[in-house]
């Protein structure tokens, strides 16, 4: 009897999966640790996608979906995968949308989502060693390369005229690749690195640091760090000590927050964040807004694009298991095929119902190259009187 | 040869920075060094009494901020100092009645009670972070400079510049101030007398009729001001960080035990000797070097001994060096 009814209810259970059912996408991002003041608005960035979706309500044939937040601190890799084992074995969820910094991004797909077959997309992880790692067709990312953003920095330096710079980074997969990267680039176009030095994030005093760096010398100091970490006091210390006075900021040092630390002396600096001039990108800001959030923070773009991007691939396999959509998300993504921008997402999933290839442009510009990845583009901005003012996209 | 311009540099990133540095741990280092030679102890909860202390006082900073009183061009955090030090004697005190007078009425030995003082470092430590959280803290106002680099160059025509923070001068002259009351103290009060005679040997004082519990107070209200005016100091020069306070404990122990355990000369002189150490093996002397020989003898690398990653790796190597050949210290404390 016993034995009767647990077929039963099993067979109940297998009969309701196949219709409707529940999507659950974990989001595992760092919302305590270095990366704090930004990963808010970008978990908003993938459940404002999250919600076109539902209020459409034909995803799957009606399914919902849930987002299950995890926290990956950024930088302790053991807490990022005990966050995301948990999404997956007891929430069940279908795909992880994470994490944020490459470590703690790497970590999590070794550990947790090859071994169980599990779809990720990262938003914001740039480190150009996640383009070679194994990844059995699993993992994408939204945000471009930083072998991709080191171009982009050389270029500029170029422009401006700049022939000597020091470079400092945060002592982890995110730091270090990004300084190789503009080191190889910037070098390339014969300019001249004078010092590329690690700077552990979290001490209360980098004189010691800066001194290094001072000592070597150069026009602009590269400050691959975090803006609420590391990053910010190696700046302090360098505008206390006199020892530079012109900064360049890579995407991690984009941040309100440090020209309110360090005020005017700040003004004249100049830096580079994944955006894009697009219809996409406007449309996402006004999404942002009407949502109550701040579209114009760093990786929100990448964030809604990823999510849709998973949603999507759901819809053109039909079925919400990561082996099925796998294979779909590059299709979805790239040309041939009518072009979706944000806000689209109703009208996409009934064209992939009738058929016709879509082609997801998003808020950045998605076009997945290579292993998955965005090539990319880089807006390039100058701080003026405390103020973030564009200078043009790249 | 520009021997001014060597001078400037060496000044600005290796003396000012140190100087400032070594005060500050010579005030942790003087704290620890007067417990271990009148309790007998290592206090490891030093760190952490530093975090209370510089945490009540930005709790009362923050007040006097709101209610507008203001120190003009110095800190406010100057006038909150003394409700710091006032909680935080209230709190060692209360500590010391609850925990540490149990070990001490049982002749505990003094590693169990170094086992203590962990134990109370760690409630300690949670009890901060309860309170103000993990987060850095900035809490320094009025002005920031004495004088800026950009200024000097223009003073002096010099190609390099030497910055002074109102928050390192402010430092250095509360330390001179701290450490000539407390030896004045020592050496001419009554009470003063009575703790060097504790310390020097327990039994004869008890016999000569000295409270022991009065010098043990006294010894703890002392170590409490000594913490949180260093735990402020850093933390108007530095930022306040909990955990930060808690990795200072290493150099002020590598200070105290240089100095000699138990001698305040020797916690003040240790300060410095680990400050400076740590500053000039991680300097690049690339900068100073090229000013002072003539331009083709110019090094090409940074003349850099250490990164400065290993700072930390520099106040562990003088503490082994200096208790495998001198384990009483330069000042002739108690052996460890």
């Amino acid at each position: 009897m016993k034995k009767l009814l647990l077929a039963s209810v099993a067979t109940l259970a297998l009969g309701g999966a196949a219709g409707a059912e529940d999507v659950k996408i974990g989001i595992i991002l760092g919302f305590t640790g270095p990366l704090e003041s930004i990963t808010p608005s970008m978990a908003a960035g993938a459940e404002l996608a999250i919600n076109e979706v539902n209020a459409a309500g034909t995803l799957l044939d009606g399914s919902k979906v849930t987002a299950v937040r995890g926290d990956s601190t950024c930088v302790d890799a053991a807490a990022a995968t005990a966050a995301a084992e948990r999404l997956v074995t007891s929430d069940k969820v279908v795909a992880i949308f994470g994490a944020d910094c490459s470590g703690v991004t790497g970590a999590i797909l070794q550990a947790v989502s090859r071994p169980n077959g599990i779809v990720q997309i990262s938003p914001s992880s740039t480190s150009p060693a996640l383009s070679t790692v194994e990844d059995d067709g699993l993992f994408f990312r939204t945000a471009p390369s930083d072998a991709r953003q080191g171009e982009v920095i050389a270029e500029v330096l170029k422009d401006r005229a700049i022939s000597s710079v020091a470079i400092t980074f945060t002592n982890n997969d995110y730091g270090k690749g990004l300084a190789e990267a503009i080191q190889t680039a910037f070098e390339a176009a014969g300019g001249k690195v004078t010092i590329s030095a690690a700077h552990e994030d979290g001490k209360a005093d980098y004189s010691a640091e800066v001194a290094a760096l001072a000592a070597a010398g150069g026009e602009v100091l590269v400050v691959a760090g975090y803006v609420d970490q590391g990053g910010k006091g190696v700046i302090q210390a360098a505008v206390d000590t006199g020892a530079f006075s012109t900064f360049l900021l890579p995407d991690g040092m984009y941040g309100e927050s440090l020209v309110q630390a360090i005020g005017s002396a700040i003004d004249g600096s100049f830096g580079t964040m994944p955006g894009t001039y697009s219809d996409g990108a406007a449309k996402i800001v006004e999404m942002a807004k009407a949502a109550g959030f701040d579209g114009t923070s760093t990786y929100v773009g990448e964030s809604y694009d990823a999510a849709s991007l998973m949603l999507l691939a759901m819809q053109a396999a039909g079925s919400s298991a990561s082996a099925d959509f796998k294979g779909k998300i590059e299709e979805v993504a790239n040309a041939p095929g009518e072009k979706i921008y944000p806000g689209d997402l109703a009208k996409a999933i009934e064209l992939i119902k009738a058929g016709t290839d879509i082609d997801y442009v998003g808020a950045t510009n998605v076009e997945l190259i290579g292993p998955g990845e965005s090539a990319g583009s880089f807006r390039e901005y100058t701080i003026k009187d405390g103020q973030f003012v564009t200078d043009r996209f790249r | 040869m520009d021997i001014l311009n060597a001078l400037v540099a060496f000044l600005n990133f290796v003396f000012v920075p140190g100087l400032a540095y070594g005060a500050q741990l010579a005030l942790g280092a003087l704290g620890v060094t007067l417990i271990y030679g009148i309790l007998r102890f290592s206090n490891f909860a030093h760190g952490d009494t530093m975090a209370f202390g510089t945490m009540v006082t930005i709790l009362v900073t923050w007040a006097l901020q709101s209610a507008g009183i203001g120190a003009g061009p110095l800190p406010t955090a100057l006038i909150a100092l003394p409700f710091g030090i006032a909680a935080t004697a209230a709190l060692v005190l209360g500590t010391d009645r609850a925990v540490y007078r149990f070990y001490r009425k049982q002749k505990a030995a003094p590693t169990i009670l170094v086992i203590v003082s962990l134990g109370v470092m760690f409630v300690m430590n949670g009890i901060v972070r309860f309170i103000i959280g993990v987060e850095e803290i900035s809490f320094a106002d009025g002005e920031r400079f004495l004088v800026t680099a950009g200024e000097f160059r223009a003073m002096t025509g010099l190609q390099e510049g030497l910055a002074i923070r109102t928050t390192q001068a402010i430092t250095v002259v509360t330390a001179i101030v701290v450490m000539v009351a407390l030896f004045w103290f020592l050496n001419r009060t009554r009470t003063g007398k009575s703790m060097r005679a504790f310390s020097d040997n327990e039994d004869l004082a008890l016999l000569s009729g000295i409270n022991p519990e009065r010098v043990v107070a006294v010894t703890w209200i002392l170590a409490a001001a000594l913490a949180t005016t260093a735990g402020v100091l850093y933390g108007l020069d530095k930022s306040f960080k909990a955990f930060t306070f808690f990795q200072l404990l290493l150099p002020i122990f590598a200070a105290a035990i240089v100095g000699g355990l138990g001698s305040p000369i020797g916690a003040i002189a240790g300060g410095f000797v680990v400050a400076f150490s740590e500053v000039t093996v991680t300097y690049a002397w690339k900068k100073v070097l090229t000013y002072l020989v003539p331009a083709d003898w110019a090094p090409d690398g940074l003349v850099q001994l250490m990164s400065t990653d290993y700072k930390f790796a520099v106040s562990f190597a003088i503490l082994i060096l200096v208790l495998l050949f001198m384990p009483t210290g330069l000042f002739k404390g108690k052996s460890v």
